[in-house]
């Protein structure tokens, strides 16, 4: 597999290794790309990882999507890119205008880091190969904003386009019809609160990050 | 012309607000139960050079559509006082 993922790192990203960790376990290839700097370096696709982005000051990833690196991440996701965002990540993407909605405070105001059981809705995009829908796996969250919202309008459009591409079994944060991630109508972006990249070792509790990682690994 | 601008963020109605429910579901825990619809946001104040209120204002609620709130969840109040 001769993939080369970029994982972008803005100050406060704390899940940058573990992704590079869990790609390269996996047989591709990646390297950190710093957000001051523009480029993407030719790679062939874009993990926006975990962590606190600009201390998620104002609001989860809202300094973020101003980075320079964002820029050509939304030209790179416009043509077509693959571009993955994992909590922190999704967040940013959602602010950046690359996915829809926003994600809030979880109801009850804890912060949840859990093993959770989620649903693949859709397989069409970046996630999918080599699933089916109906697929439930387990994935574990560590989030406080991890709640999505979106106008009504909207929500209507996720599902009737097939964008909703996973939901939790056992809502664990209030979020809007289970919703745990979603893509855009292409599928090129996907954006999901749990963290795949934790679920890729016997030793961290769960394989089941595997076949999404190599899904975009491939994509 | 130097300006106080007050901002006040508040949760877009339609859109359910979890600290506003924690507190409301706390409130009667200290006798106040006579409390509902408990909603919290947030205020910014900051200070802007323009050549008229009606200026000031226009920049401001630029920013707040562009970085200092999220229309998507988020209202914005903007308040322009002369100094």
């Amino acid at each position: 597999m001769s993939h080369r993922v970029g994982v972008v790192r803005f100050p406060g990203t704390n899940c940058e290794f573990d992704t590079i960790d869990a790609i390269r376990t996996l047989g591709g290839d990646a390297e950190v790309l710093w957000h001051a700097d523009p480029s993407l370096k030719k790679v062939d696709a874009v993990v926006i990882p975990g962590g606190f982005a600009h201390g998620d000051y104002l609001r989860c990833g809202a300094i973020a999507r101003f980075s320079p690196v964002m820029e050509s991440v939304a030209a790179f996701a416009l043509n077509g890119g693959p571009v993955l965002g994992i909590c922190n990540g999704f967040q940013v993407l959602t602010e950046a205008g690359l996915l829809p909605g926003a994600l809030q405070k979880n109801v009850g105001m804890k912060f949840l880091c859990s093993m959770q059981q989620i649903e693949f809705v859709s397989t069409e995009n970046i996630l999918g190969k080599g699933s089916t829908v109906g697929d439930c796996i387990n994935i574990p969250i560590n989030h406080f904003e991890g709640n999505f919202v979106c106008p009504p309008e909207a929500l209507a459009e996720l599902e009737t386009q097939g964008q909703i591409v996973f939901r939790y079994t056992d809502n664990p944060n209030g979020s809007t019809r289970d919703i745990a991630g979603i893509c855009n109508k292409d599928g090129n972006v996907v954006g999901m609160m749990p963290h795949p990249e934790r679920a890729t070792s016997a030793l961290l509790g769960s394989t089941d990050g595997t076949a999404l990682i190599q899904s975009f690994l491939t994509a | 012309m130097h300006f106080e601008v007050r901002i006040e963020v508040s949760p877009r109605d339609g859109i359910a607000n979890p600290e506003g429910s924690t507190i409301e579901r706390a409130l009667p825990a200290l006798g106040f139960e006579m409390t509902g619809n408990v909603r919290v946001g947030k205020v910014i104040r900051l200070q802007v050079e323009a050549d008229s209120v009606d200026a000031a204002q226009s920049l401001v609620e630029d920013m707040c559509n562009r970085f200092l709130t999220n229309p998507v969840i988020e209202d914005a109040l903007v308040e322009v006082l002369e100094t």
